[in-house]
């Protein structure tokens, strides 16, 4: 890893945060049904239609992917952090592309909390901060429902104190 | 007209220009002409007679329809909000904060000048395009709702029963019509053009066949139809002055004149097309919250085109509203990327700047057509730093800067300790500069 490029993403002084690893969880699963039911299908019909053995292609093939998708969802989750700072909020996410974000309290519209059935399964929800810019791409996918709420009251509570007009 | 909003307060409502039916019936009636006339001119539909009955039974019930919804829309202010009243089945009532006012438009369509009626639109912040848009006014009515929407918008408090004056006004620059022209002329659609109907004259006689031209129609209308859109729209392009902002007016048939109060303005961005360049011409876009969602990049215009040295004191008397007294974007020192960012872009690299002092923050891109960003620090409204795989092998990192819909500033491959040193720098200056912002109600502002 570039030393170099390691100071960008983490400012100095910094705490992350890590959201919770139920994330990888959810995205595992889906991942896994997403790959896994087509790779199934596909061996069905080759050991029906053709021979036993050609069966084996789609389910290694699946299951190569599988496991290199569980690699990447490890990697990104881990990958994901959030700072509280006195005046604004941090966060950072990716891999390959990697983004760190800083949104000003005062700069907060609202903030929305959602969770998906597969979420809700999991325990996990999703932050989201809307500033009035359509560019701000600020959420925090897969934190517990309590500490979401946390967030989100705190969150709307920091940003009334120090709203600032546009 | 009066009606109780609460008990004990009365808001007194007025009504818009009773022409309004009319000149909104028009565009519909002109689609029924068009058919009809299509229909005859095709000789089909035998004689006129059904459509002329439908005809006949559409338009009144239209003028009718128009009549009632004019009659049921009306609009007043309640104090610090404009409120806007309208629906006779579905009653809508809306109320507009005029604190969060962001520009004031009167437009006035081409049927609506040869009537005197003229629209008001006003852009706030969020919601839909031009939101609590008023159509139609007359004319004069228009200009005073203006003033006296920007009188309230600034904090100035009128007495009752009183008109607020219209601010007066200084011309700064207007944008002569053949200088216009010229820039329309050398842009890349023209030279397009012009390769184009090479093509063509080589294509017809080469094959001999004159049809052959009106296989390249298809491609020469559009790019003829955007260079008569541009003159069209920026026509008589006029920048004004006035203590409620920067008045824009524009337009050959439909004419439009922006009003954007002081502290509206979110960013500025110079550009400098190649073709211009031999002129010493540059076109000044400006970023305004609430004109991004109509999409129309027209609208974004501050001086379509200008001599550079009378583009720059425009930005910098816009800038002196926004942030006080400032020398200029051309003044903020630039730092460029490293060298090897011409790795990833081989050509551009070397127009790749950024600088900020305690005021804005200024970036430019660009070799053959160059851009300079300017944004007052007070306005980000979040900062990135991103990172792609092969700017990661190199070392280097871009900031972004997120501002309502309009321009996006950003500062590509950056060293990447750099940009983390920018982005800590950027959100320190926004945050002294949000303290330091001045009132949304800029009447009270004091001068200093």
């Amino acid at each position: 890893m570039d030393t170099r490029s390691a100071d960008a993403f983490d400012p100095p002084g910094t705490s992350w945060l890590p959201v919770s690893p139920r994330l990888a969880s959810v995205r595992r699963g889906l991942a896994a049904a997403l790959i896994g039911v087509p790779a199934v299908a596909a061996a069905v019909l080759l050991a029906v239609f053709a021979a036993l053995p050609w069966a084996l292609v789609p389910l290694l093939g699946g299951a190569a992917l599988l496991a290199w998708a569980w690699a990447v969802v490890g990697r990104q989750v881990a990958a994901w952090g959030y700072a509280e700072r006195d005046d604004d909020l941090l966060l950072r996410n990716g891999v390959l592309f990697r983004k760190l974000v800083v949104v000003p309290y005062g700069r907060m519209q609202f903030v929305d909390v959602t969770a998906g059935p597969l979420d809700r399964a999991a325990g996990v929800a999703r932050v989201q901060l809307h500033t009035a810019s359509a560019t701000t791409d600020a959420s925090i996918p897969g934190l517990p429902p309590a500490e979401a709420a946390r967030l989100r009251d705190r969150l709307a509570a920091r940003g009334e104190a120090r709203a600032a007009g546009l | 007209m009066s009606t109780p909003v609460e008990a004990g307060r009365v808001v007194e409502l007025r009504r818009l220009h009773p022409l309004t039916p009319f000149v909104r019936g028009w565009k519909a009636l002109a689609v029924i002409v068009a058919i009809l006339g299509q229909q005859a001119a095709e000789g089909r539909g035998g004689s006129p007679t059904p459509m002329l009955i439908v005809l006949g039974a559409v338009v009144p019930l239209a003028l009718v329809y128009g009549w009632v919804a004019w009659l049921f829309t009306r609009f007043g202010f309640d104090g610090e909000e404009l409120l806007i009243e309208s629906g006779a089945l579905f009653r809508r009532s809306r109320r507009v904060r005029l604190d969060r006012l962001q520009a004031v438009d009167v437009v006035r369509p081409l049927l609506g000048r040869l009537l005197g009626l003229a629209e008001l639109r006003l852009e706030v912040v969020g919601g839909r395009s031009s939101e609590g848009g008023l159509a139609y006014l007359g004319e004069d009515a228009a200009l005073r709702l203006r003033a006296e929407l920007l009188a309230r918008a600034a904090g100035v408090r009128a007495a009752e029963g009183e008109e607020a004056p219209e601010a007066p006004e200084v011309v700064l620059h207007k944008v002569p019509a053949g200088r216009l022209v010229g820039s329309v002329l050398l842009s890349m659609p023209t030279i397009l053009t012009l390769g184009l109907a090479v093509v063509l004259l080589v294509g017809v006689a080469i094959t001999g066949e004159p049809g052959f031209a009106f296989a390249i129609l298809p491609v020469l209308l559009p790019l003829g139809g955007g260079m008569a859109q541009r003159l069209i729209s920026e026509f008589d392009f006029t920048v004004a002055g006035s203590p409620d902002g920067l008045r824009l007016r524009r337009g050959l048939l439909e004419t439009r004149a922006q009003t954007v109060p002081p502290g509206r303005v979110q960013a500025l961005r110079i550009v400098s097309p190649l073709l211009w360049r031999s002129r010493g011409w540059v076109r000044v876009e400006v970023s305004v919250a609430g004109y991004g969602k109509e999409s129309a990049s027209e609208s974004s215009a501050l001086l379509p085109v200008a001599p550079r040295h009378e583009a720059y004191d425009l930005v910098r008397l816009v800038l002196q509203a926004e942030v006080g007294p400032h020398p200029g974007p051309e003044a903020v020192p630039l730092t460029p990327v490293p060298a090897r960012a011409r790795s990833i872009d081989p050509v551009a690299w070397r127009g790749l700047a950024v600088g900020a002092d305690d005021r804005v923050f200024v970036s430019t891109r660009g070799v053959l057509r160059r851009e300079m960003d300017v944004v007052p620090h007070a306005k980000a409204q979040s900062v990135r730093v991103t990172q792609g795989p092969l700017q990661r092998r190199l070392g280097l990192a871009s900031l972004h800067l997120d501002l309502p819909p309009g321009i996006r500033p950003y500062a590509d491959h950056r060293d990447a300790a750099e940009a983390g040193e920018l982005l800590r720098r950027e959100v320190e200056l926004a945050r002294a500069a949000r303290a330091r912002a001045l009132p949304e109600r800029w009447a009270e502002r004091r001068e200093g």
